[in-house]
């Protein structure tokens, strides 16, 4: 039975087993390959999306679960928490292998549209369940200090 | 194990409560308040059947099923053995975390398959940080005293108190906690109805 939902701003149906997580959905049958698989069990971060707006570990998520619901991916990330992260991370150069990366950013994300000053202590609560193999944890917290300055008007 | 405070020969358990439980549902209010009304008239279940109730209660309250998320910290717990969550996961002023680390992010509606995977129930949270509810080392006299008291307890009436207890999915859950995880040695049956025996004893609570 078809499931609805939207992703990115466009209504999707699919057409598969209601217990698929909603990454395999998104990567094999939406062909947005930008969320990661990394661990299958949401200890790592690498395929958080958001669902309604909140933050979302698509490994686990079966698709029956969210039908109906808005999907962000890191393709369909903008606004101005979206082009401020994207600034920060050039900036900052953040990725090294950059496999863990969109799931950073994709927390990030959450964390601005909550938290407009961030303190380390509030990026540690945020970013804690991301894990990077690379540890450029150092320049992802300095991404996101300056990527709150860009969203809150200090660009440049 | 504390001793029971009551020397008399004990019941069986199971039949007394169940009369008492029967007298419960049949509509017979009691008031639960701390300190406890000592008006004996209102309560429908004499204080040492309500006070073995509260053992039976208390048993299952101290299950990591149930500790785990009613933590004495900011943290909660996880596993059998009260680890502190692994994530930095924290309570959050809600009760249901923090940014990217609320518990919905990883824990949905049901328990995900699998040894080691997130388990899951309906409006997975703890209790709010205003009232943390805290089970994790609370004596059996200490938490009786919290539970019944409605400043503490999320202002629950006994009746509201045994509804949480006996239907909220979130509790039920305990019984059937997923792959990997033992659910909550006592009968979800045997528990329910320990439950209502001591809210029908007035809330009984050991000194």
């Amino acid at each position: 039975m078809p499931i609805d939902l939207e992703v990115n701003g466009k209504r999707v149906s699919v057409d598969v087993d209601p217990t698929t997580p909603l990454l395999w959905v998104l990567r094999e049958d939406l062909a947005l390959p930008g969320t990661k698989f990394g661990c299958g069990a949401a200890q790592c971060g690498a395929c958080t999306v958001h669902v309604d707006g909140a933050s979302a570990r698509s490994c686990v998520l079966p698709i029956s679960a969210v039908a109906g619901k808005r999907i962000t991916t890191i393709e369909g990330l903008d606004g101005k928490f979206g082009a401020a992260l994207m600034q920060a991370w050039t900036e900052q150069d953040v990725p090294q292998c950059g496999y863990c990366q969109t799931g950073q950013i994709m927390s990030a994300a959450v964390l601005l549209k909550e938290a407009a000053k961030p303190t380390d202590g509030d990026i540690d609560a945020c970013m804690s369940g991301n894990v990077c193999r690379c540890a450029t944890y150092v320049r992802i917290r300095s991404a996101i200090h300056r990527a709150a300055e860009i969203a809150s008007g200090g660009g440049r | 194990m504390n001793p029971a405070p009551n020397p008399r020969p004990r019941t069986p358990f199971l039949l007394a409560s169940a009369a008492v439980a029967s007298l419960a549902l049949a509509g017979i209010a009691v008031q639960c308040s701390s300190p406890r009304p000592t008006e004996p008239a209102r309560a429908a279940v004499a204080d040492a059947d309500g006070l073995r109730a509260w053992d039976v209660v208390y048993g299952v309250l101290q299950h990591p099923r149930c500790v785990n998320c009613h933590p004495a910290g900011n943290v909660p717990l996880q596993g059998e053995h009260l680890q502190l969550h692994a994530q930095n996961v924290q309570r959050g002023v809600d009760g249901k975390g923090r940014f990217d680390l609320k518990c919905a992010t990883c824990h949905t509606a049901a328990n995900t398959p699998g040894a080691h995977m997130p388990p899951g129930a309906p409006n997975w949270h703890l209790p709010t940080a205003a009232m943390p509810l805290v089970f994790e080392g609370k004596s059996k006299a200490e938490l009786c005293r919290q539970m019944r008291d409605r400043a503490q307890n999320g202002d629950k009436t006994p009746e509201q108190l045994v509804e949480h207890m006996t239907h909220d999915p979130l509790v039920l859950w305990g019984w059937s906690p997923g792959e990997g995880r033992a659910p909550v040695s006592t009968p979800q049956a045997a528990f329910a109805q320990a439950a209502r025996t001591w809210a029908a004893s007035g809330c009984a609570c050991p000194e």
